[in-house]
């Protein structure tokens, strides 16, 4: 595929790699943190960390939507298909994410049934739910590939509510904005949009100064590797104001594993100089400013939410998207007064600190045990872009040495 | 999540919709975000929308720094 397979071409990825090793300096280490988890893929996929140098460490970010949407909107969205009778349309990431033990709920097995003798309660039904579950219980839960295909299912089921479970960061939230503002130009009566949409810059400034930081202790970052399609959308510019203040280099790259090795090598060059400037290795698609046309409808439809939980990071100030006030009627939480309720993570998942760099995969007890990507307990598991589930897919039988029977 | 493809834009329909091409499989996508694409152009799709288009110029200057890495050793 053009624009796909010439970025990822072995023997240029092992000239790059060479070139990174004669670039770090020997009495120094460099961390970087990939933000996104198209990025964490790419280097568990490829084998992008066997390629560097031990002094380069990269550190996974909590760039990946799924993983951070935190439990209590799961809830949300089960609540609003098992007891408000709404048909939940959704992207596919978000249909395995377990939601609270609370919402599970009784099950509809749970009554006596017509032969007269209680039901043993089907196995595993203290389990939590997912939306997954739910729709094996009966629950009307739709997976769509557009947003636009939610607004479908509106116009083919005029007399049921229809409620967008919309996820994602920059890139997702454009065509979010889109259907809403169809919807209320076709005056749409019966759909509604549950906006779990974030931001990118405010989470890596939150990793930065978070008063998390004393808890989880400090990780050295050296530099960041910036989104490739979020900045498609937002454009270069909003990560020069954190170039600066936090004197921290960004290399904006592709999602392929050549853009990536190039990153860092870029990077460790601007580590080298003393440089902490944005870059932008990705121009075939990221421009200073950024998609016009994306952020119009995005600033007519959205405006910032004061306060957001992310999974695994906690509460970040402006650091997701509402609803504005004139698409009112297509906001579910207020059409169905839907109150948030926060859910703790199991109490010995490291995702808090596995996001912030502090710990690996391997750090932590649950991982590939309690934890896998067909069970996951954290936020890291949950999609194939997390850091835990990169490194169980990809990575854990790198861990084992090698012996001759 | 981000998950986003290149694709050329095959035939502009009515509506701001588009057939694209990627890989031999043609999919109608929207082009309300980029509505300057036309026949030809690449554009990288998520989500049944395409987000932005691929700058071959961009393109080819990336590939050449890779292969003057690659040529310099």
């Amino acid at each position: 595929m053009k624009y796909v397979d010439e970025f990822r071409d072995g023997d240029l990825a092992r000239h790059i790699a060479a070139r990174i090793a004669t670039a770090v300096q020997p009495d120094r280490r460099y961390s970087f943190m990939e933000f996104c988890g198209g990025h964490t893929h790419a280097i568990a996929r490829y084998g992008i960390a066997e390629l560097l140098p031990e002094a380069v460490r990269m550190i996974h970010g909590p760039g990946c939507p799924v993983c951070v949407l935190p439990i209590g909107r799961i809830d949300q969205a089960i609540h609003l298909a098992l007891e408000r009778g709404a048909i939940v349309c959704t992207y596919g990431d978000t249909m395995r994410v377990p939601a609270s033990p609370v919402a599970a709920g009784p099950s509809p097995g749970d009554g006596v049934p017509l032969g007269g003798r209680a039901a043993k309660p089907p196995r595993g039904s203290s389990d939590p739910l997912s939306l997954m579950k739910a729709k094996a219980r009966g629950a009307d839960i739709r997976m769509v590939y557009s947003a636009a295909d939610a607004l479908k299912v509106a116009r083919e089921n005029p007399q049921r509510e229809v409620v967008f479970f919309a996820i994602g960061f920059e890139t997702t939230t454009p065509p979010t904005a889109l259907v809403i503002r169809q919807a209320a130009a076709e005056q749409l009566s019966n759909f509604s949009v549950l906006c779990c949409h974030v931001l990118t810059p405010s989470a890596i400034t939150h990793i930065l100064e978070s008063a998390e930081v004393r808890h989880y202790g400090t990780v050295p970052i050296d530099g960041f590797i910036g989104p490739a399609h979020v900045s498609i959308v937002i454009g270069s510019a909003p990560y020069e104001h954190f170039a600066d203040e936090y004197r921290k280099p960004v290399v904006i790259a592709g999602f392929e594993p050549l853009d990536v090795m190039q990153a860092i090598l870029m990077l460790v060059r601007q580590v080298n100089e003393g440089r902490a400037e944005v870059e932008n290795e990705f121009t075939r698609a990221v421009t200073r400013d950024g998609n016009a046309a994306a952020q119009a409808v995005v600033s007519q439809v959205f405006e910032l939410r004061e306060r957001f939980e992310w999974r695994g990071l906690g509460e970040v100030p402006y650091s997701a998207l509402k609803i504005r006030g004139d698409f009112a009627a297509y906001d579910a939480e207020r059409r169905f007064g839907l109150d948030y309720r926060g859910v703790p993570d199991h109490k010995q998942c490291e995702c808090g600190a596995i996001l912030r760099g502090v710990k690996r995969p391997t750090d932590c007890k649950l991982f590939g045990t309690v934890c896998t990507p067909d069970n996951p307990m954290g936020s890291c598991m949950v999609s194939s872009e997390g850091a835990c589930a990169a490194h169980y897919s990809y990575g854990r039988f790198r861990d084992i040495p090698v012996v001759a029977a | 999540m981000c998950l986003a493809l290149p694709a050329r834009v095959v035939q502009r329909l009515d509506g701001e919709q588009a057939v694209v091409e990627l890989g031999g499989v043609k999919k109608t996508v929207s082009l309300a975000l980029v509505p300057e694409a036309r026949p030809g152009d690449y554009v990288i799709v998520h989500v049944g929308h395409a987000i932005g288009l691929v700058d071959p110029q961009e393109a080819e200057r990336t590939l050449a720094l890779f292969a003057e890495m690659g040529a310099a050793r």
